[in-house]
């Protein structure tokens, strides 16, 4: 689903943050990203995503040549793609049904189509009577819970979550994360990027990814 | 659908619903819209943006209006002159010039394509030079040509050589003005303040583009977040650029409107103020170079076109400089 080469990272004429990063992720699989804060956690999800490109090393998305593909050929393989923000990246005008609903918009979709998906998810994820609350009226656990929710409503093949419990008490912290698990049973693959340690110790077996100075190891 | 739905059922009685609803109602009535902008329609730069389109807007209608008054009003002007011609008589020693101005008038009259003739006489040629001289003055020793005023048939058309040849046989220091100098001047008059019109109207449109342009880069910067998120849930250059070009075609419309409705209006009130002033000296010198100031569908038309291209050009403008922007981004 995701592979890396040797993958490099510098910006401008600074040293590398990212060095011979190799890993790949495989369909249906379960890991966290992890390391301390300022590791790369979340340049490397940008990497993933497609939004940086590497300075050296090759990355493959869905069995393409990511450094080959064109802006639409991007913007086509972040459709299969959901991503959670670390700041959850929620645009403040339009309300939390519209944030939810803006994959399946972009994609062209009549609202009247994916209404009923939308209300359903939102009432899933407890925001049923928030739908129609501009975010920023929403508390820190909501506007997670929404950012959620909009990576979801696409049904994606590889779910990015960057730090999704870092705004959270550690009760819905826990149930985030089953939710998380449960996605993954559904057939998605999820790459969580935290540095709780305590939070992945609740889950035995899980693959570890580990920046520390600019490299990746790897702990399945 | 109903896959993902039920999966999303089979999770929720696995993992139970994350949290209990707020007791908080923050619902904002009336905001169930289907497809809300995604570039935010309120902000002071388009405001500002707004104001410049309407005062482009209103400059570039006042300036088609006024050109349109002065082509329809010169038109008109060119039609009168084109069906009247002056024959000119001149004083000749030895030559009784009333005799001569009648006998002239007896042959314009039965030329063919002559509709009538009216010969002035010594007083009303006199008359005529008072603009110039002044009144109460005995211009009797002055050597004041005759005219006669000959009005063309719309139906038919004079041979004005035959009439000249004719004239010249009989009477001496004869002269047939057909107004061709008039004519010519009158067109040249009315072409001039046409392309005048043009030039200033692209000059608006000019610095319009180039408001447009800071305008949309503006936009961009403020909304650099709304931009990124876009992207990555996998909107294209185009669908991105297109909410742009959405966004501003609106300020353009509501720019344009309020411009060319301020026109309208400056139209109706200065030909208020016209005909107030309508029996005054100056009010008929006005009403004689820009006419009555009555709108015609022509000018209404024109003000609308002005308006709804404006808003086109503001659209397309900000829609190719944020596809631009999106690819060199690449």
């Amino acid at each position: 689903m995701v592979r890396f080469e040797n993958v490099g990272l510098r910006y401008g004429m600074g040293a590398e943050i990212l060095k011979d990063i190799s890993f790949s992720i495989e369909p249906q699989s379960f890991q966290f990203l992890t390391g301390p804060s300022g590791a790369g956690k979340t340049t490397l999800l940008r990497l993933i995503l497609l939004s940086l490109r590497p300075t050296r090393g090759a990355i493959a998305l869905f069995d393409y040549d990511a450094l080959t593909l064109s802006k639409t050929e991007i913007s086509g393989l972040r459709r299969r793609i959901g991503v959670v923000f670390q700041d959850f990246r929620l645009l403040d005008h339009l309300t939390t049904y519209e944030n939810v609903g803006l994959p399946l918009r972009v994609l062209g979709k009549d609202e009247s189509s994916y209404r009923a998906e939308v209300r359903e998810l939102l009432h899933w994820v407890g925001l049923g009577e928030r739908m129609h609350v501009l975010p920023p009226v929403l508390s820190g656990g909501e506007k997670q819970r929404a950012a959620i929710a909009r990576a979801l409503i696409v049904r994606p093949e590889l779910l990015l979550a960057d730090e999704p419990t870092g705004n959270v008490d550690p009760s819905l912290a826990r149930r985030l994360l089953r939710l998380f698990t449960e996605l993954h049973k559904s057939g998605t693959s999820v790459v969580i990027a935290t540095h709780d340690l305590a939070l992945m110790d609740q889950f035995d077996g899980v693959r570890r990814l580990v920046l520390g100075d600019g490299r990746l190891h790897i702990y399945d | 659908m109903s896959s993902f739905l039920g999966a999303l059922r089979r999770m929720q009685a696995a993992a139970g619903t994350l949290t209990q609803a707020s007791s908080a109602r923050w619902i904002l009535k009336g905001r169930r819209s289907r497809d809300m902008a995604l570039v935010p329609a309120g902000s002071i730069a388009g405001r500002a943006l707004v104001t410049v389109i309407a005062i482009m807007t209103f400059l570039a209608s006042l300036t088609a209006g006024a050109a349109l008054l002065i082509s329809d009003t010169s038109r008109g002007w060119q039609d009168d002159i084109a069906r009247e011609m002056t024959i000119q008589i001149r004083p000749t020693p030895g030559r009784d010039l009333d005799a001569d101005s009648a006998k002239a008038a007896e042959i314009a009259r039965k030329s063919a394509g002559v509709a009538s003739v009216r010969p002035y006489t010594k007083e009303q040629a006199e008359e005529l030079l008072q603009p110039w001289l002044g009144s109460g003055l005995d211009l009797s020793e002055l050597p004041i040509p005759r005219l006669v005023v000959v009005d063309l048939d719309k139906d038919a058309r004079l041979d004005i050589d035959v009439l000249r040849r004719n004239l010249s046989a009989v009477i001496p220091g004869v002269s047939v003005d057909d107004h061709r100098l008039w004519l010519e001047r009158l067109a040249i008059m009315a072409k001039s303040v046409v392309a005048l019109a043009i030039l200033i109207f692209a000059l608006v449109l000019a610095a319009m583009v180039l408001a447009v342009g800071f305008a949309t880069q503006g936009t961009m910067s403020g909304n650099r977040e709304i931009i990124e998120v876009l992207h990555f849930v996998g909107a294209e250059d185009s669908y991105i650029s297109r909410q742009f070009q959405h966004h501003f075609f609106r300020l353009g419309l509501r720019g344009g409107a309020l411009g060319g409705s301020l026109a309208i209006l400056s139209f109706f009130v200065l030909g208020w103020i016209a005909s107030r002033l309508q029996a005054t000296p100056g009010g008929e010198q006005m009403e004689a170079l820009f006419g009555s100031f009555a709108l015609g569908l022509n000018i209404y038309v024109a003000i609308a076109l002005i308006a709804a291209g404006i808003a086109v050009v503001t659209g397309f403008v900000s829609r190719v400089i944020v596809y631009k922007h999106l690819q060199r981004l690449n």
